[in-house]
């Protein structure tokens, strides 16, 4: 494949795949394609299927029917290579509890074999706010520290496409706002991003192009505006708008999360 | 390449689980205390009214009481690696381009380091209620050898209950029988003066054929046959439990 045809060529490609666990169905014939240096939510209730996807694009899992490229390999005959160009953070933060914070950096840094795995490792702290908090075992850290350390490991080594299932899954307001910003700073890095989500202002505030996961089936594939064009023409209202109890428990926290 | 990517992958994860070791040394010191305290109870309790034949009943029980230490040592390495599979960070190192059975040895590997340094502290007590050998350089190098084979057989059959357990108790109870096989061998008591059925399977487990070679070593007589009964056990053990670990490692990576 010449360079410049790499360049256009989507960075996920998926067709018909289809994977069952005993007797239950679970994919049933999935397609979609992933746009390079794009944000790609999907969207999707609990047990849709969202985390079989991911974990069979991951090289985790394999699948009964139907193919799935990363950027340009097989997952199933070149696994090997699509392990270099991808990273993966998982639905539970996938550190080590013993290790500090720049331990576990440095280690991902020495298995994905990048020069200067301590340069890596602190420029990862510094990014992510983690420094103070460096020398730390990780089983000190707060949910969100441990989730922005998650990603910063997920980074090393500059995968070209960076998977995140359920990033905020089970994350108080404020760390979601934390780590959403920095997914929005990585897609503005231009990183090509799948997302799943189960939430729809998630999906909304992030992704270039949503689909939604339904009984094992892709049953819509769009941007945001052509979504919002399937429902009825917006009516104009007046609305009273009642603060959200998100924004009361940000405002009482003193924490501007909207702000950017 | 692969060779260099899977021997530098491997060093880079003994040292991550070598650092787990190292911050819960009661791990360490948990493994020894068990077998000192057998060992103690055995020399000083119960040991005076064994009649072994040898003039020390401390060294005559010191090489079933290094097998105990190795037993108990390695249901930590279950303890650990279940702990990997079930944080979440297994599937990260299996995401990532590194050698995929790195992930495995380098569990083995730091096993192998902790139990050494367990049988050390060991053999250090064993020195201090009276302990002697009249093994030459040659002997000591073949105990340390067949010592550092067996803790290898043991650990990667402590792999399989790592992988496929569902709990952490269910991870680490498989060592129980382990620990047990000793005193049902020549470790304490010499078999002679076992029941019909019972002295059968003490002479024929593979405990009694290491118990024996480790004995006749530590204490300059010949091995004879016995060493090589017990080598055939260690790599016997040893090419089995590699065997249906990897199987476990594959059923376990398929999902």
């Amino acid at each position: 494949m010449n360079a410049a045809v790499a360049e256009r060529a989507p960075t996920i490609r998926v067709r018909g795949l289809e994977k069952s666990f005993k007797r239950l169905q679970v994919l049933r014939g999935v397609d979609f394609e992933v746009a390079r240096g794009s944000v790609f939510a999907l969207l999707g209730s609990n047990g849709a299927g969202k985390t079989t996807v991911v974990r069979i694009l991951s090289t985790l899992l394999r699948a009964d029917a139907g193919t799935a490229n990363v950027n340009g390999f097989d997952v199933s005959t070149h696994a090997a290579e699509v392990r270099e160009t991808i990273s993966l953070t998982g639905q539970f933060a996938a550190v080590d509890e013993t290790l500090s914070g720049r331990e576990n950096l440095v280690l991902v840094a020495r298995l994905r074999h990048v020069a200067n795995p301590r340069v890596v490792a602190d420029n990862l702290l510094d990014r992510f706010t983690l420094t103070e908090a460096a020398a730390r075992k990780v089983s000190t850290y707060s949910g969100g520290m441990r989730r922005r350390l998650d990603i910063a490991m997920s980074l090393i080594g500059d995968p070209r496409l960076i998977v995140l299932d359920e990033p905020t899954t089970g994350l108080d307001p404020e760390t979601r706002i934390e780590v959403w910003r920095t997914i929005k700073r990585l897609a503005d890095d231009g990183a090509t991003v799948l997302l799943t989500t189960q939430y729809l202002d998630e999906a909304e505030q992030l992704a270039d192009r949503i689909a939604i996961l339904h009984d094992g089936r892709i049953i819509v594939n769009d941007t945001l505006a052509e979504l919002k064009r399937l429902l009825p023409r917006a009516k104009v209202e007046w609305v009273e708008k009642q603060p959200t109890l998100e924004d009361v428990f940000l405002a009482v926290v003193g924490r501007p999360g909207e702000k950017d | 390449m692969t060779t260099r990517r899977f021997i530098g992958d491997t060093v880079t994860l003994t040292g991550r689980s070598l650092r787990h070791i190292l911050r819960s040394p009661d791990t360490i010191i948990t493994t020894a205390i068990m077998p000192i305290a057998l060992m103690l109870l055995f020399v000083f309790v119960l040991g005076g009214a064994i009649e072994t034949g040898s003039d020390s009943y401390v060294s005559y029980q010191l090489p079933g009481i290094l097998l105990i230490t190795v037993a108990s040592g390695i249901s930590y390495t279950a303890y650990r690696l279940f702990l990997d599979l079930k944080g979440g960070i297994f599937e990260r190192f299996q995401s990532m381009p590194i050698a995929r059975s790195s992930v495995l040895w380098a569990h083995v590997l730091a096993s192998l380091v902790s139990n050494l340094v367990s049988l050390t502290i060991v053999m250090g007590v064993a020195l201090l209620i009276g302990f002697r050998s009249r093994a030459g350089v040659l002997e000591w190098l073949a105990v340390a050898g067949i010592m550092v084979l067996f803790t290898l057989a043991l650990t990667w059959l402590a792999v399989i209950p790592g992988l496929a357990a569902k709990t952490v108790d269910g991870a680490s109870a498989f060592a129980y029988p382990l620990i047990l096989l000793p005193l049902i061998s020549s470790a304490f008591v010499p078999t002679e003066s076992m029941p019909g059925p019972v002295r059968w399977f003490a002479q024929h487990q593979p405990v009694t054929a290491i118990v024996d070679t480790i004995r006749s070593l530590f204490s300059g007589t010949p091995v004879g046959t016995d060493i090589w009964v017990a080598l055939a056990w260690c790599v016997g053990i040893l090419g089995l439990a590699c065997l249906l670990s990897m199987i476990a490692y594959r059923r376990r990576i398929a999902g």
